[in-house]
């Protein structure tokens, strides 16, 4: 068998790496273009080669694993440094490479001024390099691997202006509260090597087959991996340090915390759908907290007024969305919903930073309004996202969150209703965020009017790319019920996600989709009426709101309530640590040591007493003892 | 002849008794006088002792190790007394004094 593309697979990674150590090492004499030409050139390189073997793998279907070397071998514990290319890992290369290669791109126009322009591109190489190692590997180690990677660059990235030390906060809490989830991940892995012997997908799923269902172990194993994906996709409890990861620069939040990073959950339990599907406990448990966190977040989402945390509370909640299509066995729905959230979610969160660009600096969406002349292809891109995130069609997010949301009705139909209730929300506030933004009158100060100004082709050109794939998204997975054998996506993925059918009948999942296209224009025409008609607009600042609304636009207290019941009492175990073992006990032993030596050579001094006759004394009585206990 | 028996004649004992006793004796010396010159006597006294310890047992033993030994311990006397004769000059001409409990400067 001659070598074919899939042989160099092993490229893709490598490129974005190289690219990390130029712009990172090479540090003096690079300009900023040459900066940026690297950075994106080897994200645009990697993004070919993904291209390749992506339209191999449409002919081919194959499952094939390029072993580069024996990494570990240690007793009955091996792990090989192994990449798996197969239809689930060559589609995730596509989403990765290609949004990723737009927000390099973006990120030349938007960081221009920055002075840590080259080190930006190092992490974001670093970052892309993590994870296609995340996608690529065989085996559940080099995913950890790259997960434990893709939190560093997170860490590196939101913390990127360090100088400011609430930045630096928000950093260390989206890596503490990632390692939290990455404990659990870790179990679960050494879990799955004590019940299986190995680690490598296609073994453990295979052994896996041979367990009952509802096994006590693979339960475990199911809900320990879950704990991870939990962190790494902010679910309900660790989802607190999303909306703070903000801070970071705008293409940031779009490329990890919109499109990649945060997706590495959904990849994780998506990927291993053989061992969830043998445990519906765990689905249960990953669809309830899918679906009770993608309320929750639209709630709070309803109330914000910074345009970055909408989209962020947002982002929380369509990951909501996607468990909850896991959790119901859509594998190939969440995975669908996956890739058009990256296309629409990518292009919202680069068109706000388009506005806070224009808006020199300002993100808060009550000193905005009537953007859209001044920033017509913003306008017009953001749109396009809105509409494709509520769900219209024939935009891609109609067909993906349909899917999920078939599913969920045949699954139990509760899921559904309270699904559709989110997806109005969801509907409301992007909407709401839409009409305040760009309509109306404007708001702000008189020199931000001024400043007002379309922004530069590098960074409107990836906005318009990815309206056009939002637009043309969806059509690769168009339901049954149009047209027979369309979802060519199900049918790509099927050998590694199997094919899942939600059981309705064609009538019934018709009706569904008309009953969640009209609630939603009728949404769309209230927020309208509330927003552009009538004018209403946020209350400012120490303004008296109702006691609910308050409780809500403060996110329910949960970091308030995370800082006293954990983090005081840590905070309290590590003073007395610190006054106990530390400073008695530690320094106590230490500094003991130090003290007998002194006390004791000061009374043993004492003996130099200077007096000839005492030292002659002295030696003759040990010469005695010697004698003395040599003969008795 | 006549001497022959009379040293043959002698008892080992005696020999190591009188060892003894002058060992002794030297040992005593170095504790208790207070003149270096003295002391030095005393030392000379205690490997003396020594060396006709040896003697006697090489003889009573027929090994003349023994004897071999006790040239090595004059060389090393001899060489001792000199450098401590030496030190001994040094000091009477810094300190005008043979006395010993008058070098006590160096203690804590």
């Amino acid at each position: 068998m001659g070598k074919t593309i899939v042989d160099y697979v092993w490229l893709i990674p490598l490129f974005p790496l190289v690219g990390f150590l130029l712009t990172g090492l090479v540090n003096r004499a690079m300009s900023k273009s040459v900066a940026g030409l690297i950075a994106c050139g080897a994200v645009g390189a990697s993004f070919i080669i993904s291209l390749l073997i992506f339209l191999d793998e449409t002919h081919n279907h194959l499952s094939h694993s390029v072993v580069l070397f024996d990494w570990i071998s240690s007793g009955s514990f091996h792990a090989s440094f192994a990449f798996l290319v197969d239809p689930l890992s060559s589609l995730f290369l596509m989403i990765i490479t290609g949004v990723g290669f737009l927000i390099h791109v973006y990120s030349v126009g938007y960081m221009h001024d920055d002075d840590g322009f080259r080190r930006f591109f190092s992490y974001l190489n670093l970052f892309i390099f993590f994870m296609l190692l995340l996608v690529l590997g065989d085996n559940y180690l080099i995913m950890f691997v790259g997960w434990e990677g893709v939190g560093l660059c997170s860490y590196l990235l939101i913390g990127f202006w360090f100088k400011n030390p609430s930045y630096n906060d928000a950093a260390k809490k989206a890596f503490i509260m990632n390692r939290i989830g990455d404990l659990g991940f870790l179990l679960g892995i050494l879990l799955i090597f004590a019940t299986f012997g190995t680690i490598r997908y296609d073994e453990v799923f295979h052994q896996a087959s041979g367990f009952g269902s509802d096994n006590k172990i693979i339960i475990g194993i199911t809900l320990l991996l879950f704990i991870g994906a939990m962190g790494k996709s902010a679910q309900i409890p660790l989802y607190t340090w999303l909306p703070d990861a903000m801070a970071g620069p705008t293409p940031v939040s779009a490329l990890i915390h919109a499109a990649t990073m945060v997706t590495a959950g959904i990849y994780m339990v998506a990927r291993s759908n053989v061992l969830y599907s043998l445990a519906p406990f765990s689905m249960e448990v990953v669809a309830g907290i899918g679906l009770f966190t993608a309320l929750f977040a639209a709630t709070i989402g309803i109330f914000q007024n910074d345009i970055k945390k909408v989209l962020a509370y947002s982002t929380v909640s369509q990951l909501g969305y996607m468990f909850l299509g896991l959790g119901v066995g859509a594998y190939t729905g969440a995975v669908f919903h996956l890739a058009t959230h990256a296309f629409f979610k990518a292009l919202l969160f680069l068109g706000s930073g388009s506005v806070i660009h224009a808006m020199g600096g300002e993100q808060d969406i009550r000193k905005m309004g009537g953007l859209k002349k001044k920033l017509p292809i913003t306008h017009a891109t953001f749109l396009i996202g809105t509409i494709a995130i509520s769900g219209l069609p024939p935009l891609a997010g109609f067909f993906s969150k349909d899917e999920i949301l078939a599913h969920a009705f045949g699954h139990n139909k509760f899921f559904w209703i309270l699904g559709i209730v989110g997806s109005l929300m969801t509907c409301f506030y992007m909407f709401r965020l839409y009409f305040l933004t760009f309509h109306g009158k404007f708001r702000g100060t008189h020199d931000q009017e001024h400043h007002l100004h379309e922004s530069p082709r590098t960074m409107t050109i990836p906005l318009i790319a990815l309206a056009a794939l939002s637009i043309v998204g969806g059509f690769i997975g168009i339901p049954d019920v149009f047209m027979k054998d369309s979802h060519w996506l199900s049918h790509f993925l099927s050998p590694v996600l199997g094919l899942s059918f939600s059981g309705l009948s064609e009538s019934v999942e018709m009706s569904l989709m008309l009953i969640s296209v009209l609630l939603l224009l009728v949404v769309i025409y209230l927020t309208w009426t509330a927003y552009v008609k009538k004018g209403l607009l946020p209350a400012e600042d120490g303004a008296e709101i109702p006691a609910m609304q308050k409780v809500v636009y403060n996110k329910y207290y949960v970091d308030e309530i995370y800082a006293l019941f954990i983090t005081k009492p840590l905070d309290w175990v590590s003073h007395q640590s610190d006054r106990i073992i530390e400073t008695r006990l530690i320094d106590g032993i230490v500094n003991g040591v130090g003290k007998m030596v002194n006390t004791v050579s000061n009374g043993l001094r004492y003996v130099q007493t200077g007096n000839i006759g005492f030292y002659l004394f002295a030696m003759v009585l040990s010469i005695v003892l010697m004698l003395f206990v040599k003969f008795f | 002849m006549i001497m022959n028996n009379v040293i043959n004649g002698v008892p080992l004992n005696y020999y190591i008794l009188l060892s003894a006793c002058i060992f002794t004796i030297g040992v005593l010396g170095v504790l208790f006088r207070r003149n270096a010159i003295i002391i030095f006597m005393c030392v000379e006294l205690m490997l003396n002792a020594v060396n006709l310890l040896l003697v006697a047992f090489s003889r009573y033993l027929s090994d003349s190790s023994g004897q071999v030994f006790v040239f090595f311990i004059m060389a090393v006397a001899a060489a001792e007394v000199a450098v401590g004769l030496a030190i001994l000059t040094m000091i009477y001409r810094n300190t005008k004094s043979t006395d010993i409990d008058m070098l006590d400067k160096l203690k804590w």
